[in-house]
């Protein structure tokens, strides 16, 4: 699942609780997703660098 | 104020007593609490009798040792036998501890007076300490500031004179951040030394139990009792002259206050002019820190909460319910991406210590912000004032580093600064011989003007 994608989800889920106070908490739990997932110590099956 | 070592020697001259010492301690409760709201409960009974017990002790010639009749405070995450651990939140109401925590036991062994349980922010999940279900603590130099956290109580209760010491626990910089801000002394042991059990959870890969006092000598007499060697005593300075220090510019010294930058640069000078060298070093994937931190300590408080969080959510402050109900969504995949980002940090630290005796850097890039303010200025710029606490500690709680900070001077408005002093893993005694030994050089003049 992209960022994107997970934040999408993520976003509908806290409307669908009753938590919309959440979804900017959310975003900025996205950029650091985003952040985590670009750093050059991750692997790939592929064998492949960030 | 007197410090541990100071009322040791006072003590044992028969000069002062312990009943007289924790007497002024609750005098300072009453009359400064309403204000800085550090206590969630005074133990003012039991704590006369500890101390009255204690000096009985010493006149018949038992002497515990260095914390015997010292007047401490606890943060109120630790379990106490017989009396509730609130966390600083109503979801814990109705508890009731069932046994000391080690840590506590070993408090108790050592002869300490425990004078009550110090506020916090609620769970330890944040590094303000307004959101507590107890009120917001306030900053001793500024009531409208934050004395930082999460350990917020313990480090406005030392600051205040309220105690002579006490013990809080760090899972990002919760010990260090309010050492800082009040312009005390904050230890974080290196990880696993001092036992976390029966303290409530944060994250226990990231939790940690220590102390903050006065100086680092008596963090280093509390430390070694936290580790249950009860007759401690601190270990000797290591000579200034031929310390080898480095500092992690890029990064750690990026965002600043500008005054916070002036005192870190004077007090590298103070150091070099005393003989220490001074190295830049760099920690190749310190940008990565926060999201590294934010998806560890996120899952696991999220796993610890989950339950609460669904059964009864009206119990926690909004800001905390909130922040934690986020904890859940991060994914499996980048938990393990954060574990994997950790152990290169850890690495990284390891590698920038294997010439050096310790690193040093700012505890806090900010003076304490203002009691509710989300953002403060930096340079031309505004931050988030969440990010910026936890920007220069929560590095060595992933990496378990053992890191101290030491008062630095203060601001023109009488703010506290503080340095950070990181030394090698599993060598907490070396490094407390190396902030001995910088101590009065970080250290600038600090008057308390409330």
């Amino acid at each position: 699942m992209s960022v994107d994608q997970w934040l999408a989800v993520s976003q509908a889920d806290a409307d669908r609780r009753g938590l919309p106070a959440l979804k900017p908490l959310l975003e900025t739990l996205a950029r650091m997703t985003s952040t985590l997932r670009a750093a050059d110590f991750n692997e790939r099956a592929d064998g492949s660098k960030p | 104020m007197i410090s541990i070592e100071e009322f040791g020697k006072r003590w044992r001259a028969r000069e002062i007593s312990s009943e007289q010492a924790t007497g002024e301690c609750l005098q300072r409760i009453e009359a400064g609490n309403p204000r800085l709201n550090a206590f969630i409960a005074v133990l003012a009974d039991e704590a006369r009798r500890q101390a009255r017990a204690a000096d009985r002790e010493l006149a018949a010639g038992h002497d515990r040792g260095a914390l015997h009749g010292v007047p401490i405070s606890v943060k109120d995450l630790l379990d106490m036998r017989g009396l509730p651990t609130t966390a600083a939140s109503r979801v814990r109401d109705g508890h009731v501890a069932d046994r000391d925590a080690p840590a506590i036991a070993h408090l108790r062994q050592a002869g300490a007076v425990i004078v009550g349980k110090t506020n916090l922010h609620e769970f330890a999940f944040g590094t303000t300490s307004e959101d507590s279900a107890y009120g917001p603590v306030r900053n001793p130099f500024d009531p409208l500031r934050s004395p930082g956290g999460s350990s917020g109580g313990s480090a406005a209760s030392v600051a205040a004179g309220m105690a002579l010491a006490s013990i809080g626990s760090d899972t990002g910089g919760s010990i260090r951040i309010p050492a800082a801000a009040c312009g005390i002394v904050g230890l974080k042991p290196s990880f696993g030394e001092v036992s976390c059990d029966g303290v409530v959870p944060l994250s226990r890969t990231l939790d940690h139990v220590g102390p903050l006092t006065q100086t680092v000598a008596d963090a280093a007499l509390l430390y070694h009792v936290l580790l249950g060697d009860v007759a401690a005593v601190a270990p000797p300075p290591m000579p200034v002259s031929g310390l080898r220090l480095a500092v992690a510019r890029p990064y750690f010294c990026d965002l600043l206050d500008d005054e916070v930058r002036a005192r870190f640069d004077e007090a590298l000078d103070r150091l070099r002019s005393a003989g220490a060298r001074i190295a830049d070093i760099e920690i190749h994937h310190a940008a990565d820190i926060a999201a590294v931190y934010m998806h560890i300590s996120f899952a696991d408080a999220a796993a610890y909460h989950a339950i609460t969080l669904d059964t009864m959510p009206e119990r926690y402050t909004e800001p905390v319910r909130l922040r934690l109900e986020m904890t859940r969504y991060v994914l499996a995949e980048d938990y393990v991406r954060a574990m994997n980002g950790r152990d290169v940090l850890r690495r990284e630290v390891d590698a920038a210590l294997a010439q050096h005796d310790a690193l040093l850097l700012p505890t806090l890039p900010i003076p304490a912000p203002p009691i509710g303010a989300a953002s403060v200025p930096v340079g031309r710029s505004s931050e988030p004032v969440r990010s910026m606490m936890l920007r220069l500690t929560q590095l060595f709680n992933m990496t378990g580093h053992p890191a101290i900070s030491v008062p630095m001077g203060h601001t023109a408005a009488g703010l506290p600064c503080g340095m950070q002093l990181v030394g090698c893993r599993a060598q907490t005694d070396a490094l407390l011989r190396v902030a001995l030994a910088c101590e009065i050089h970080v250290k600038g003049e600090l008057t308390q003007t409330a």
